[in-house]
């Protein structure tokens, strides 16, 4: 990916953030909770479990869909990231040869069902984290480690860290368009370029650290960050927790879909 | 304070790599003044205006702002007092969302959270930007920043006000918002900018700076209709006087 | 290298997340003791180059990895250990965050793999040595090449170890390692070189920052090769003892024989402490198609507080199947249903 395209991606992800839908109001840290847990419950279930899985999906899908988050751009978002999972799980199913009669005439090797576990339970996870941050804002989520008790020196490097982010992004990005216009097509991209580029990107950052200082002082900052705004939980935030750790303890503690077929299977 | 006197007597700094960006700057302005600062790009108004409330100490001279004298004790009363704008407003907002940053000072200050909520409505409607409370800094355009950033100096309810280029990024109608906004702030005003019809709008008097020294300081319209003195310092006659 | 939720168990995810966690802790006391105020703002705009640092950055091809910029060791050398960790930990945060790099479990061991090395190991121990009082540029150079190259050989060590740990992967511990470790050395090398580089271009260009950062580090002596041993000795024993529980407790774990997926698995050693209670977690749910390994529950676990589990049958693999199809089915209707529901 491109420096360019991967600006506008986290641009576009933050963009997200601050629409006005019933997920987005939600108190985030009821949200963190809820998705801690939900991870917790996931990647608790053992290597081979795959049909249990299946539930888990109502929750990414309803935080997309209330949350009126596009689904493609969170698919693409995933695939970014899957290289290393997919990677490390795609021995399994070489190394752990164990045959495996799933149906009568279909035989599969015991690694196939811990590598497809993998790959559910990374779509499961990564697109739940990333659908936390595209339904809270940052500064939400900062709230959110504030109120809970983190250190408030880490929650405002967090928070500096964010409102940052995009200033320096949008310089360097300045930074290597002007490169990339003055070294005509025969890509300045050598490990020299590199290094006069961020030291550069480094200096002007430590000048902006001043001047921020300075602003900083100028409004009365004598080294402690002040407190920010307090979430109050309201009854749709308690009905929110509530039903996801219902269906959480659900879905983790009793054969869902297993059951269904079983269902199903009597039926016909 | 009951009298916003800023008085800088023979102030010399100089930065840490060695450049002398203030040499001998003297001057006086009394209460209720409006002066504008001009002068050509690096002649040092940026550096003044980080003086008026000791973000950085002479390196020799005296800066008296109301009845005290510029000290690293004294400093924390003294920018109460005087609301300084920053020329990037990228520096001046560094709160992630508008509302936590116009609510940094009154915070500072130690108001209520109800005192605070008020504060920044009332600064946020001076600048037109109350629709913006909610948004980061980063998803507004240069002018809103700017806009948000007088905002935010203006929730401290400041006694003299010190701004360096507050209408760089201003469309039309902001601008004549903020020169309205400060015909109406009746304290002290300081403004550098290369703005010279807002100068000349809002500003009584005039201080030419030229490599850190005054060279001139007298009544805008008698300093912004003396080409030659403006064309020695990279300006130009304010488009309002170029017809005559 | 980022460890991914998808490959972690919870036991070693929480672990590293306690690692991490105290490690911030430590940290942040340490700052706010006597921090210079004027490091805040520096400190957080910090994390921000970093940030955009790692965007520029080349990837190393073939690896898969995004081939970082070693931020830890340019910060560590600005900043001091301790406010480095910190900004290290916030980088990672954003970054699981939004561009779901490992995740929220695995930012557990991502703080500890690319924070703690750099910062509270190569750093005190290698970087500060070499390089002296830092006048040499060379010795500098030196210096950051070889403990960006440790920290780097550390962070891959730990990836291959917690995955092994979490038993969701069938990697034998030796090919994993010989995997990661010379990608790692490769990465290394050239990420040395850039820091190296970055450190000399700073002072050459403004020497003032490195030599002024005893006023930004004021605790930069502060460390002690003896403490940083022993801080890491007490922290193995805290690990190795829990893993070593976990390990013990965890079907899953670094052993995986062939009778666990027959469903020969001894029962009854694990019959004490928390081990039946995370057992029968597991027992309730393991389900392989047509391994019924699930072994008969024998009483009832969960001691009077809510009603008993309900009782599982063998699961078949085709009511399996079936019923995975409908939920899916089922889960997508949701979907389309509440989207139609908004755009009307
Ligand atoms: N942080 C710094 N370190 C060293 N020198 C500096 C620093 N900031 C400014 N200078 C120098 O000090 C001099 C005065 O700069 P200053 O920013 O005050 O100019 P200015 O009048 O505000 O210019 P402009 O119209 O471009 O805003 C310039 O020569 C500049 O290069
Ligand atoms: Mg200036």
């Amino acid at each position: 990916m491109t420096f360019d395209e991967e600006y506008y991606n986290i641009g576009y992800l933050d963009r997200l953030s601050y629409q006005d839908t019933f997920v987005h109001n939600l108190d985030p840290r009821v949200k963190l909770i809820t998705t801690m847990l939900f991870l917790f419950a996931v990647v608790s279930f053992p290597k081979y479990e795959i049909v249990a899985l299946f539930p888990f999906f109502l929750f990414p899908v309803l935080l997309l869909t209330i949350g009126e988050i596009p689904l493609l751009f969170i698919l693409k978002k995933v695939a970014l990231v899957s290289p290393f999972a997919v990677f490390i799980g795609i021995f399994n199913p070489l190394l752990d040869p164990v045959q495996v009669t799933v149906l009568p005439g279909l035989t599969l090797s015991a690694g196939w069902f811990s590598f497809c576990s993998i790959l559910l339970k990374f779509l499961l996870t990564v697109s739940t984290a990333l659908l936390l941050i595209a339904t809270t804002s940052f500064p939400g989520v900062c709230h959110a480690l504030r109120q809970i008790g983190v250190p408030s020196l880490f929650v405002s490097q967090l928070l500096f860290l964010y409102r940052y982010l995009f200033v320096l992004a949008e310089e360097s990005m300045r930074i290597i368009r002007a490169r990339d216009m003055r070294s005509y097509g025969r890509r300045g991209t050598g490990v020299k370029v590199f290094v006069r580029i961020v030291g550069m990107l480094f200096l002007r950052t430590i000048e902006r650290a001043e001047r921020v200082y300075y602003a900083m002082l100028s409004r009365g900052f004598q080294g402690d960050m002040p407190a920010l705004r307090n979430f109050r939980i309201t009854a749709a935030d308690l009905a929110f927790t509530a039903s996801v750790m219902g269906c959480l303890y659900l879905f983790r503690f009793y054969p869902v879909s297993e059951k269904l077929g079983l269902f199903a299977q009597g039926l016909f | 304070m009951s009298h916003h006197i800023i008085d800088f007597k023979n102030v010399f700094f100089h930065y840490p790599d060695g450049t002398e960006a203030l040499r001998d700057i003297s001057f006086r302005i009394t209460h209720g003044e409006s002066v504008g600062i001009i002068g050509a790009n690096g002649s040092g108004k940026s550096t003044l205006l980080l003086h008026m409330n000791g973000c950085l100490m002479p390196s020799s001279g005296t800066v008296n702002i109301g009845d005290l004298y510029l000290t690293k004790k004294t400093r924390q009363e003294i920018r109460r007092s005087v609301g300084v704008i920053f020329q990037n407003p990228d520096d001046q907002l560094f709160m992630p969302t508008v509302y936590d940053d116009v609510a940094f000072c009154p915070r500072n200050l130690g108001l209520d959270e109800d005192a605070v909520r008020q504060r920044v409505h009332d600064a946020l409607s001076l600048v037109n930007g109350l629709e913006l409370q909610d948004k980061p800094p980063h998803h507004l355009s240069g002018g809103q920043k700017s806009s948000v950033a007088i905002a935010s100096v203006m929730a401290v309810e400041p006694d003299i006000l010190a701004m360096d280029e507050p209408a760089a990024n201003l469309d039309p109608k902001s601008r004549r918002l903020l020169i309205n906004m400060l015909k109406t702030f009746h304290h002290s005003k300081i403004i550098a900018s290369h703005d010279l019809d807002l100068i000349l709008d809002v500003c009584r008097r005039c201080i030419v700076i030229k490599d850190g020294t005054v060279v001139a300081d007298g009544p805008s319209t008698e300093i912004l209709s003396n080409r030659a003195l403006l064309e020695e310092n990279n300006l130009e006659l304010p488009l309002s006087l170029q017809r005559s | 290298m980022h460890m991914a939720d998808a490959l972690l168990s919870p036991a070693v995810g929480t672990t590293m997340w306690a690692g991490s966690v105290a490690a911030l802790g430590y940290s942040s006391r340490k700052l706010k003791e006597n921090i210079d105020n004027q490091m805040i703002p520096l400190m957080g705009v910090m994390g921000a180059f970093i940030f955009a640092a790692q965007m520029i950055n080349f990837t190393i091809p073939g690896t898969g990895s995004s081939g970082h910029l070693g931020g830890g060791m340019i910060l560590a050398v600005i900043l001091g250990p301790y406010a480095a960790f910190l900004v290290m930990a916030s980088v990672l945060t954003v970054q699981a965050l939004f561009f779901a790099d490992g995740g929220l479990l695995a930012l557990g061991c991502n703080i500890w793999n690319m924070g703690v090395y750099p910062c509270f190991v190569a750093y005190p121990l290698i970087y500060k040595p070499i390089a002296g009082d830092g006048t040499s540029a060379r010795r500098m150079s030196i210096a950051a090449i070889i403990s960006v190259l440790v920290a780097l050989q550390l962070g891959p060590f730990s990836v291959v170890l917690e995955t092994l740990l979490s038993g969701k992967s069938e990697l034998p511990f030796s090919t994993f390692i010989l995997f990661m470790q010379p990608i790692h050395l490769a990465i290394g090398l050239v990420e040395g070189v850039v820091t190296a580089g970055v450190i000399r271009y700073v002072k050459n260009a403004r020497p003032e920052i490195l030599q002024s950062s005893g006023a930004f580090r004021p605790l930069d002596t502060g460390i002690s090769v003896r403490k940083v041993l022993a801080f890491f000795v007490i922290i193995a024993l805290i690990t190795g003892g829990a893993l070593s529980w976990f390990a013990s407790t965890h079907p899953d774990g670094l052993e995986w024989s062939i009778e666990k997926i027959t469903g020969r698995e001894e029962l009854a050693v694990q019959e004490r402490g928390i081990a039946p209670v995370l057992n029968k977690i597991q027992e309730k749910t393991a389900f392989l198609p047509d391994y019924t390994f699930r072994p008969a529950v024998t009483g009832d676990p969960e001691a009077g507080n809510g009603p008993a589990w309900p009782s599982i049958e063998a699961g078949t693999s085709v009511a399996g199947i079936v019923g995975s199809a409908m939920v899916l089915g089922l889960v997508l209707l949701t979907g389309i249903g509440v989207r139609s529901f908004k755009r009307r």
